[in-house]
């Protein structure tokens, strides 16, 4: 027990309490009342609530919308942080703050500008629709939307790692005859990967999550363009609290075991990092 | 000792946690009924009250607000201030549940009405505690298409022919969208087409829906602002109110045969009671039916439950024969049921073909 605290500013008790018992107030119960609430319904009820064809439709665009959309953001974000932090150019506080945007801009707006942009008659949509690229009330329309709602946690992850990075490792790398490929692969890119880990999950999460948006760009289609969020306020029209929280669940349990995987992966990066 | 001290957090915040959800329940019912406790002993010279309605009524009962304060105060001296609240039908029915304070509901079907009832917070046999069961206007499902109606729609058969594009809201989410539905159903079988012939309609016009907006003025915006369709399936009301916008761009047309579509007044009783503004709140929905309010009803192009008041304005209110929902199914609930909840007709429509 010779054990003095070890650490140079005191107080974790209180903190973790603190942390606990936030944490528990506003992510802990929600959830848990959520769970109460699905496991209402026997399991039969359960079951037909939340895994109908139309539902594992949903799932599936749900989920594959938010992870191609993530996947356009990973290469989209990483390239905005570089230039905005490598270069300097005319109207760069312009740009860094017009990246922010989608975080204050109710995403209604959002589906709504994209819907007018992209429909037959839009600025956008009159030259894409001749060319069988339908932006609006389509799959297309919602990975859109998607990557705009995402982008923000992507390159504001990115970003502070690359702001961060020594420069003396490039020279070191250049002067030891590595070509900028090699250095960019094998010297920039691991520093980037958990980070870029980390956004690519926050941006997926985000998505998953996204209903505002999606409603007025997709056209709600049921098994084309209805995603899961749709279903769960279908079910509430119905005043069926049960089933639309059954549906809540099962997307919570997939949005979890998937976090839990990205953060698996981040880890796993970090350690073979550098 | 750095273990022992973990753990000592741990209970110790799991304690705080669970008494604060127990002391939480408890707060939030005593909270709720601080709330609801009146206004120190209740000043009679004044009163609130609180409509809770769905979306295109906000005009009607603005109108309806303004002249009824004025009428009450003349009357019995009390000054009554009217707020409103207005939403997705079904949303405002679940916020009510949940403890908004409305005096009075007046939503766009029983469904919801009906809903808060069965939380006891409006008592049974409600519908026929106020004249015309509860039903101060009605109104119905018409087409608005695009100038001159170049598809030459007239009435629902024309909406499935071929390249015909239908807008209206999704009928799982909006009044609007179910009502829609109704109607394509009623066209087919109240004018004796059979169950078969009227799956086979509503199959194909739902085929021809290029968007499911997930209410009614998403559908609106859809139809007008973006352009897309050749018909919109609209309430009444805002049909006259998007062609009269358009200024020539749109053209209402009526079609021989539709819903009526029956949005319910109801005073919230458990609410006042306890708010004790019961007076005022009866005053408040018995003045929608006298000549003055009927007029207003009229003027905001709901039908008004006034016959003498609704043959003045036949005009604006061409006569097309309006079916009950007992015409096609026992009740609301009942073609609710059917036709839109999981597992219904329009369930079947987007099953996939294997």
């Amino acid at each position: 027990m010779a054990n003095v605290n070890r650490r140079v500013l005191p107080g974790f008790s209180l903190t973790l309490g603190y942390s606990i018992f936030y944490l528990s107030v506003l992510v802990l119960f929600p959830i848990v009342a959520c769970f109460v609430r699905a496991a209402s319904l026997s399991f039969d009820d359960f079951w037909n609530a939340v895994w109908t064809e139309r539902a594992r439709a949903a799932y599936l665009l749900t989920f594959g919308a938010s992870f191609v959309a993530a996947i356009v953001n990973l290469v989209l974000g990483v390239l905005i942080a570089w230039v905005l932090v490598r270069y300097n150019f005319p109207g760069k506080r312009l740009v860094d703050s017009l990246v922010d945007l989608p975080l204050a801009l109710p995403t209604a707006v959002g589906g709504l500008v994209y819907a007018s942009l992209y429909v037959e008659s839009g600025w956008l949509g009159r030259f894409l629709v001749p060319l069988g690229i339908q932006g609006a009330y389509t799959r297309l329309g919602i990975v859109l939307v998607l990557v705009f709602v995402g982008l923000p946690f992507m390159v504001r992850t990115v970003q502070p790692v690359l702001e961060d990075f020594d420069p003396e490792s490039e020279e070191a790398s250049a002067s030891l005859g590595a070509s900028r490929f090699q250095t960019l692969l094998h010297v920039i890119m691991p520093a980037l990967y958990p980070a870029m880990i980390t956004g690519f999950a926050l941006a997926f999460a985000r998505s998953v999550g996204e209903y505002g948006s999606i409603v007025f760009v997709s056209g709600n289609m049921p098994f084309k363009t209805e995603i899961a969020p749709i279903l769960i306020v279908a079910r509430l029209e119905e005043f069926a609290y049960g089933e639309a929280t059954a549906i809540a669940v099962v997307l919570l349990i997939i949005s979890f075991s998937m976090l839990i995987l990205i953060n698996l992966l981040e880890g796993w990066s970090r350690r073979n990092a550098v | 000792m750095k273990r022992s001290q973990f753990i000592a957090v741990l209970v110790l915040g799991s304690t705080a946690l669970f008494g604060c959800k127990a002391q939480q329940t408890s707060e939030a019912s005593s909270s709720a009924s601080a709330a609801s406790a009146p206004e120190p002993p209740k000043a009679p010279e004044s009163v609130t009250l609180l409509n809770v309605s769905y979306d295109p009524t906000r005009e009607l009962w603005r109108e309806l607000n303004e002249k009824f304060e004025a009428s009450y105060e003349k009357e019995t001296g009390t000054k009554v201030t009217i707020k409103q609240s207005h939403g997705g039908s079904s949303t405002q029915a679940r916020a009510v549940i949940d403890g908004l304070e409305a005096d009075v509901v007046t939503l766009a079907s029983i469904l919801d009405t009906e809903a808060i009832s069965k939380k006891g917070l409006i008592n049974a046999g409600w519908v026929d505690k106020l004249p015309n069961r509860s039903l101060p206007y009605t109104s119905t499902i018409v087409f608005v298409v695009r100038k001159g109606n170049p598809k030459g729609i007239k009435d629902w058969p024309d909406l499935v022919k071929p390249g015909v594009e239908i807008v209206t809201p999704n009928p799982k989410t909006s009044g609007n969208g179910y009502l829609s539905f109704f109607s394509a159903w009623g066209s087919v079988v109240v004018r004796g087409g059979s169950r078969e012939e009227a799956t086979k309609f509503v199959t194909q016009l739902y085929k021809q829906v290029p968007v499911l907006d997930s209410g009614a003025r998403g559908a609106t915006t859809t139809f007008v602002q973006k352009k897309i369709g050749d018909v919109h399936l609209a309430w009444e009301n805002e049909a006259q109110l998007e062609v009269r916008e358009a200024k020539g761009d749109l053209d209402i047309v009526y079609p021989p045969i539709s819903i009526r579509a029956e949005p319910h007044v109801a005073i919230v009783d458990g609410n006042v009671d306890r708010k004790k503004s019961r007076a005022a709140a009866e005053a408040y929905l018995k003045y929608v039916y006298t000549d003055e309010g009927q007029e207003i009803v009229a003027k905001h192009h709901y039908r008004p439950s006034n016959e003498a008041v609704l043959k003045k304005h036949a005009a604006d209110f061409p006569e097309i024969k309006l079916f009950a929902v007992s015409e096609i199914a026992k009740d609301f609930f009942d073609a609710h049921k059917q036709f839109i909840g999981e597992g219904g007709v329009f369930d079947s429509i987007y099953k996939p073909k294997k």
